[in-house]
C-alpha cells in the first residue's frame, strides 16, 4: 500500500525517517531503512538536514524507492529558487518519487558552511503553493506542463511553540499550508502529551492528518540539549529523571516512545519516529505500542 | 541611513601604498551620522596614515554628500597633483566620486552595511533592503524581508525559542514582532491572507520618472 493509500485508508500512520549522510556511502543508511521496511507506511529523507552539506534528498528517495519502500521527499526553501524547486520536484516525480514535504529549511549560519548565501525564494507556504500547481498541470508561472506530478503533499507544525504568539502564528501558518495543498502534517517531537492534546484541540476542525513526532532519546545529555537548543522541543525533568534511574538507557528511551506512541493513537492520525540511528529500535517499539 | 564600518588599518594602508600624494574626502550625511566617515574620521584616519608613513601627503575635506554631482563638483579644484582619492562615503559615494574621476583612483575606506537605524549608542540595526514593493502597512512597521533572517513572507518557521531568532539569541524573531504590532493595531486578520510570493526587482535598479525629465525640444 501506498502512502497515499494508507493516508486514505484512515489506519493509524506510522512514518520513519533516514538522514543522508556526508559522502557517497549510503550502505548503513539503506541497512537501516532495510529493518523498518515492512513497519512503516513511508520514509522521510532529510534535506542537507540542520543545513550541514550532505548527500541530497532525491537520490537517497530514489534508492528507497527501489528497495520498495514509499519515500517522502524533504524539500526545504533554503538552497533552491523557484525554478530548482519545480525542476527538482519534476525530477523527484520521474524517479518515481510520490510523497513531498515542504520545509522552510534552517539558516545556513547553523551549518558547516555557514558562508553560504541564503535563498529562501519560497517559504513552506509557496513552495506548497507551487507543488499544487505542477500537479494541476503549470509552473508558478502558468506555463503548461506536458506531463504533471500529482505528489501527495505534506508539511510541519511544531505543537510546542513557546509562547502564545509562536503557537498562534504556527497554527495560522498551518492553516495556510493547507489551502496552499498539504495534506497530512508531521510534528516536531512530542514529550508532552497534555501539551500535545491542546495543540490537537485547536486543529480539531482543521481536517487535516496529523502524525506525532516522537525523537528516541538516546541519552539524558541528548534530552538537555535539545531542552537548550532546538526550537519547540521540551523534554519534561520527569522522563530525564527516568531515563537518569535506569541502568538500561535503550530500554528506558524505548519505554518511554512506546507511552508515547500508545497515548498519541486516541489523539492523532499517526506517528512520525526520527530514530536518529536506532531504526532497529522502531520495531519492538511498534510491537510493545500494539502497532 | 545608510550604516558603513571603517575597514582595518591593514587593509587601508594596503590600498594606499602605492601612492604618496591622496586627497581623503569625508562625507556630511549617513557616514557622518553613524561616525564613520565624517570630517572627525577624516582628521583622525589621516593622523594616523602620517604617522605609519612619513613620507605620504594627505590632503583632508569633507562634502555634505558624496553621492550629488554638485558637492563632488567642489572636488575638482582641490584634486590636483593627487594621485589617488581616498573616500570615506558609502559604496555609493564611491562610485559617484569615481564616475566623475575617472582618471584617478578611487579606493573606498569603509565597508557599506546596510540601511539602518541606531538603536542605541554603538550599535546600529538594518531595517529596510530597498526590495521596492513596501509591505509595512501589513506587517505592522516591521519588515520580514530583512528582519527575518530567512525573509519569509508568510509566518515564522519553526526555528524561533523564547521569541528569538534561530540564527542568534540576540536577535527578536521578526515574526513575532509583527504578531505583536498587528495584535496592538487590531490587525491581526492581515497574517491571514492569501500567501505572497515575492517579485525579485532587477538589479542594478533604475527609477525613471518621466513628470521630472528634462524634455528635449523637439
Amino acid at each position: 500500500m501506498s502512502f497515499k493509500e494508507a493516508l486514505e485508508s484512515g489506519k493509524f500512520l506510522v512514518t520513519a525517517e533516514v538522514g543522508p549522510g556526508k559522502g557517497t556511502d549510503v550502505e548503513h543508511l539503506l541497512k537501516d531503512a532495510e529493518i523498518i521496511k515492512d513497519r512503516v507506511d513511508a520514509v522521510n529523507v532529510t534535506d542537507l538536514q540542520s543545513s550541514v552539506m550532505r548527500l541530497g534528498s532525491m537520490a537517497v528517495c530514489h534508492l528507497l524507492k527501489d528497495m520498495g519502500i514509499d519515500p517522502i521527499y524533504q524539500v526545504t526553501c533554503r538552497d533552491r529558487n523557484r525554478l530548482a524547486l519545480q525542476a527538482d520536484l519534476l525530477s523527484g516525480w520521474v524517479l518515481g518519487i510520490r510523497n513531498m514535504l515542504a520545509l522552510t529549511g534552517d539558516h545556513p549560519t547553523l551549518g558547516d558552511h555557514p558562508q553560504a548565501k541564503p535563498v529562501f525564494d519560497l517559504d513552506s507556504v509557496t513552495l506548497l503553493e507551487a507543488a499544487s500547481k505542477l500537479n494541476s498541470g503549470v509552473d508558478m508561472a502558468g506555463k503548461e506542463l506536458k506531463g504533471a506530478p500529482d505528489f501527495l503533499c505534506g508539511a510541519v507544525v511544531n505543537p510546542g511553540a513557546d509562547n502564545e504568539a509562536a503557537l498562534d502564528l504556527q497554527l495560522i501558518k498551518m492553516e495556510k499550508k493547507m489551502e496552499a495543498g498539504a495534506k497530512f502534517f508531521q510534528t516536531q517531537a512530542v514529550y508532552d502529551l497534555d501539551i500535545f492534546e491542546k495543540f490537537m484541540k485547536r486543529v480539531e476542525g482543521f481536517g487535516a492528518k496529523v502524525l506525532g513526532g516522537v525523537i528516541l532519546l538516546k541519552s539524558v545529555g541528548m534530552a538537555r540539549y535539545m531542552n537548550k537548543n532546538v526550537a519547540g522541543v521540551f523534554v519534561p525533568e520527569p522522563l530525564i529523571e527516568e531515563m537518569k534511574a535506569s541502568e538500561d538507557k535503550a530500554q528506558a528511551s524505548m519505554n518511554i516512545a512506546v507511552r508515547l506512541i500508545k497515548g498519541m493513537k486516541d489523539l492523532c492520525d499517526g506517528v512520525h519516529i526520527m530514530a536518529m540511528g536506532w531504526e532497529s529500535k522502531i520495531p519492538p517499539i511498534l510491537d510493545e505500542g500494539g502497532i | 541611513m545608510i550604516i558603513a564600518e571603517q575597514k582595518t588599518m591593514e587593509e587601508i594602508q594596503n590600498m594606499v601604498a602605492p601612492y604618496h600624494r591622496i586627497l581623503l574626502v569625508g562625507c556630511g550625511t549617513c557616514t557622518t551620522f553613524c561616525s564613520a566617515g565624517g570630517a572627525e574620521q577624516v582628521d583622525s584616519l589621516a593622523e594616523a596614515l602620517v604617522s605609519e608613513n612619513k613620507e605620504m601627503f594627505i590632503e583632508r575635506t569633507t562634502i555634505p554628500r558624496q553621492c550629488a554631482e554638485r558637492f563632488i563638483d567642489r572636488l575638482e579644484e582641490k584634486i590636483g597633483n593627487h594621485e589617488a582619492i581616498l573616500s570615506m562615503g558609502c559604496g555609493n559615494g564611491v562610485q559617484a566620486v569615481a564616475s566623475r574621476f575617472p582618471d584617478k583612483p578611487v579606493l573606498p575606506v569603509l565597508n557599506t552595511q546596510f540601511i539602518g537605524v541606531e538603536k542605541e549608542p554603538g550599535v546600529w540595526t538594518e531595517n529596510c533592503q530597498a526590495c521596492g514593493d513596501c509591505i509595512l502597512w501589513r506587517t505592522g512597521g516591521v519588515r520580514p524581508v530583512t528582519r527575518c533572517a530567512k525573509g519569509l513572507l508568510n509566518g515564522p518557521c519553526g526555528g524561533a525559542s523564547e521569541g528569538k531568532c534561530e540564527v542568534s539569541r540576540d536577535r527578536p524573531c521578526a515574526w513575532q514582532e509583527i504578531y505583536y504590532a498587528l495584535k496592538r493595531l487590531d490587525l491581526l486578520h492581515y497574517l491571514k491572507e492569501k500567501p505572497q510570493v515575492k517579485d525579485w526587482p532587477l538589479h542594478p535598479g533604475r527609477v525613471v520618472r518621466e513628470d521630472l525629465r528634462e524634455v528635449e525640444a523637439t
